[in-house]
């Protein structure tokens, strides 16, 4: 029996009335840089890290790119223009320089916020094989199961700490697969990130157990630049899940994250995103700004990435997961779920770069559109000449619900290569009232109704998901469909 | 247990069904039959609360109770079934889950206790087998890619999972072979009950040879305008619905 599906009636009646459950904020002394960004809050943030020379030069080559670039224009979304000057760049819980060791120093307000959360850092997860590496604001402050991580050779920890223990690692491979100049955001990111997630998976390991990251915007005003980098040496194996949450702002913040995931021969990388971000109230006032860089280069032969993405949050979602397929026989996996509603907006998709001979890629795209909610699905593939024999198979479905909602697609697809194959299938459909119907005919409600025949239209996404994920997508999603119908 | 008062109902402005009169006691079942378009479907979803079916004139009654004010899903929970003709697919959606949420929704309406997983398991494979239902349904998705039969016996699990009080059968029988009938007919038969009260849509004797109606109805031009016991079956079988049109008239 499908464990997802048992959840869902339960869930459904648990957050009735509940709109925005994580909309909570912890009062904790925080060491925040004032609003404004130039070449002096760069060497600040650089000091307050402790960084080494080429850190501080890589960002501030970075932000001199970035003063030249501007705004992309292309997406299928509006925003106003963002006052980048009245952003602070850097926020630390805690007093300067008094960084949390362990668990027992950190604040025990923070603790509750994980709580709140569903995040427990304490033993229950061991019993689940997860190990946290929490990032509240800009800062990671606890990280957990790192001692059975270590034994196994991995290397898990916040992307700071790496640059102090693992410099070399870090320089030879952060920016190899999005450089600093790559776009606007991508390119603001690497002048002010503040930290993020390093992970370093050793040659023929095969990763103990399931990595995870929360990551909480809690001061306002602050933009969150984390940047994320996965390492799997030769034939390992790493499933990571990323798991985000914000509390209620009235103004929106903007977060603009960077991922590089690197997988060398016969390495295999499943990246796992459910990204709820608070979105805005039914006005469009307030929500984040997720506006987020996510590649990952399968260099090595037979090597494989794969991106499974839930968003249901954040005011507008603007993300490309890619996959550069330059090793011979690499697989590439795009499996995504994306929910408007209300005055949402998202943008989002996948690009299949095929490089290598007998490539493959995958890729599977439902967009749910409801209220006001804009999607648009936005993807590349590009078989190159030296794909000989590359595939690729797209299916890309949106459903609406209600009759203000909008469902956009524009696949790019450039084939420089007779022997490639490029499959595309696109649907779009409706909840039918015969469908709502027949539900109701057998006792259902109508809310039940829709909510289980949105989860069958996502299933094949929630099943690429580890189940503790798989569980907690199906209760965003029946938390944002509330209301929806009727 | 049923009773329909003089009924009126309009679908898309036009007046289908005319003051229909219909009395059905537990434990009975009543064969509806009329040729197309008389209004037969019209009658299977009025009773179970189609928004698209609007009643304009007359009431309708089970266990004393009007359904006019309740909802599709709340007349499920007051123990009506409608078997439908055209099942609908729902694409995703486990066939076990989605029996699991139903049967649950109208446990939770009466204030019984919700069945786990394991009891409904069991619960529904046992049905499957008495029904000579194959279990590999139970594992696809709802009515995705079945055969016309394999709706249509997937409804009937669905009936005998349900324990209606009231099941209403529209046109189970349409579009089914010789063996598909039998074993719905069967079905059908091991659900009749002192307690249960069934009504049967066809346009077809056939179905009747198998389900033995204790009452037959001929409804034309939205009116019940014969009613007898299953000997009128056989002679509309014989004598085409004409005969009672022109009787009628004459």
């Amino acid at each position: 029996m499908n464990l997802i599906q048992e959840t869902t009636e339960q869930t459904v009646n648990e957050l009735i009335n509940n709109d925005y459950q994580y909309g909570f904020v912890t009062s904790i002394d925080s060491d925040t840089l004032p609003p404004g960004l130039n070449e002096d809050v760069i060497h600040k943030i650089s000091a307050k890290k402790n960084e080494p020379t080429w850190v501080l030069e890589w960002r501030l080559k970075a932000y001199r790119r970035w003063l030249k670039m501007s705004d992309p224009e292309w997406a299928h979304i509006k925003y106003p223009d963002i006052d980048f000057q009245g952003i602070s760049y850097y926020s630390s819980p805690g007093k300067a320089g008094e960084g949390p060791k362990s668990l027992d120093e950190v604040d025990p307000q923070l603790l509750d916020a994980y709580n709140k959360l569903g995040i427990p850092l304490e033993e229950q997860k061991v019993l689940s094989g997860i190990a946290v590496d929490a990032v509240f604001d800009s800062v990671s402050v606890a990280t957990t199961f790192r001692d059975s991580l270590e034994k196994a050779g991995v290397i898990f920890c916040s992307l700071s700490e790496a640059i102090q223990k693992h410099s070399d690692l870090v320089k030879q491979y952060m920016g190899s697969v999005v450089p600093y100049s790559d776009n606007f955001y991508a390119c603001l990111n690497a002048a002010v990130f503040t930290d993020g997630t390093f992970v370093y998976i050793p040659k023929g390991v095969h990763c103990p157990m399931e990595l995870s990251t929360y990551f909480r915007i809690n001061e306002a005003n602050t933009g969150q630049f984390e940047r994320t980098l996965i390492i799997a040496e030769e034939g390992s194996y790493v499933s990571y899940l990323e798991g985000c949450t914000a509390p209620k702002r009235d103004k929106n913040q903007l977060h603009a994250a960077v991922v590089e995931l690197v997988a060398m021969d016969d390495a295999h990388i499943k990246y796992s995103t459910v990204q709820n971000w608070y979105p805005g109230d039914e006005q469009g006032q307030g929500g984040i700004y997720n506006f987020v860089t996510k590649r990952g280069a399968c260099r090595g032969n037979r090597s494989h990435i794969s991106w499974t993405q839930v968003e249901t949050g954040s005011a507008i979602t603007w993300k490309y997961p890619s996959c550069i397929l330059a090793g011979d026989e690499s697989i590439g996996e795009f499996y995504s779920v994306a929910v408007t509603r209300g005055k949402q907006q998202a943008d989002t998709g996948t690009k299949m770069l095929h490089i290598g001979a007998n490539t493959k890629s995958t890729i599977v795209s439902k967009g749910i559109s409801v209220g006001h909610g804009q999607n648009t699905y936005r993807g590349l593939v590009r078989m190159t000449k030296r794909a000989k024999n590359a595939r690729n198979h797209t299916q890309c479905d949106s459903l609406l619900l209600g009759d203000q909602c909008g469902a956009h697609t524009f696949p790019y697809i450039e084939v420089m290569n007779p022997s490639a194959i490029v499959e595309h299938e696109a649907t779009t459909s409706k909840i039918s009232d015969e469908q709502l119907f027949y539900c109701q005919q057998r006792g259902l409600s109508e809310e039940d109704a829709v909510s289980m025949i949105v989860n069958g239209f996502c299933k094949e996404v929630f099943k690429e998901l580890p189940m503790e994920f798989a569980v907690e997508a199906q209760k965003l999603l029946s938390i944002t469909l509330e209301g929806a119908v009727g | 247990m049923l009773t329909i008062k003089n009924l009126s109902v309009t679908v898309s402005g036009k007046e289908i069904l005319n003051g229909l009169n219909l009395e059905v006691n537990k434990g009975e079942t009543h064969a509806i039959m009329g040729p197309n378009g008389s209004g037969k479907s019209t009658l299977a979803y009025t009773l179970a609360g189609h928004k698209e079916c609007v009643v304009s004139n007359g009431n309708i009654l089970l266990n004393h109770e009007s359904l006019l004010d309740l909802d599709t899903e709340h007349r499920a929970h007051k123990g009506l079934f409608l078997a439908m003709q055209y099942p609908v697919e729902l694409p995703g959606v486990n066939n076990m889950t989605f029996m699991r949420e139903s049967l649950n929704s109208i446990r939770r309406s009466k204030g019984e206790k919700e069945y786990d997983s394991l009891e409904l398991i069991n619960l529904i494979r046992q049905t499957a087998k008495q029904l000579k239902l194959d279990e590999k349904l139970l594992k696809r998705n709802v009515n995705e890619g079945f055969s016309g039969g394999e709706k249509k016996r997937n409804e009937i699990l669905q009936m005998a999972l349900l324990e209606p009080k009231l099941a209403i059968l529209d046109e189970t029988d349409s579009g089914l072979d010789i063996d598909a009938l039998r074993i719905i007919a069967n079905g059908v038969n091991m659900l009749r009950t002192p307690e249960r009260a069934i009504i049967l849509i066809t346009h077809y004797q056939r179905l009747l040879d198998y389900i033995q109606p204790d009452y037959v109805h001929v409804l034309i031009d939205g009116k019940i305008v014969r009613s007898g016991d299953k000997q009128l079956a056989l002679e509309l079988e014989d004598k085409g619905y004409n005969w009672i049109v022109d009787g009628a008239a004459a």
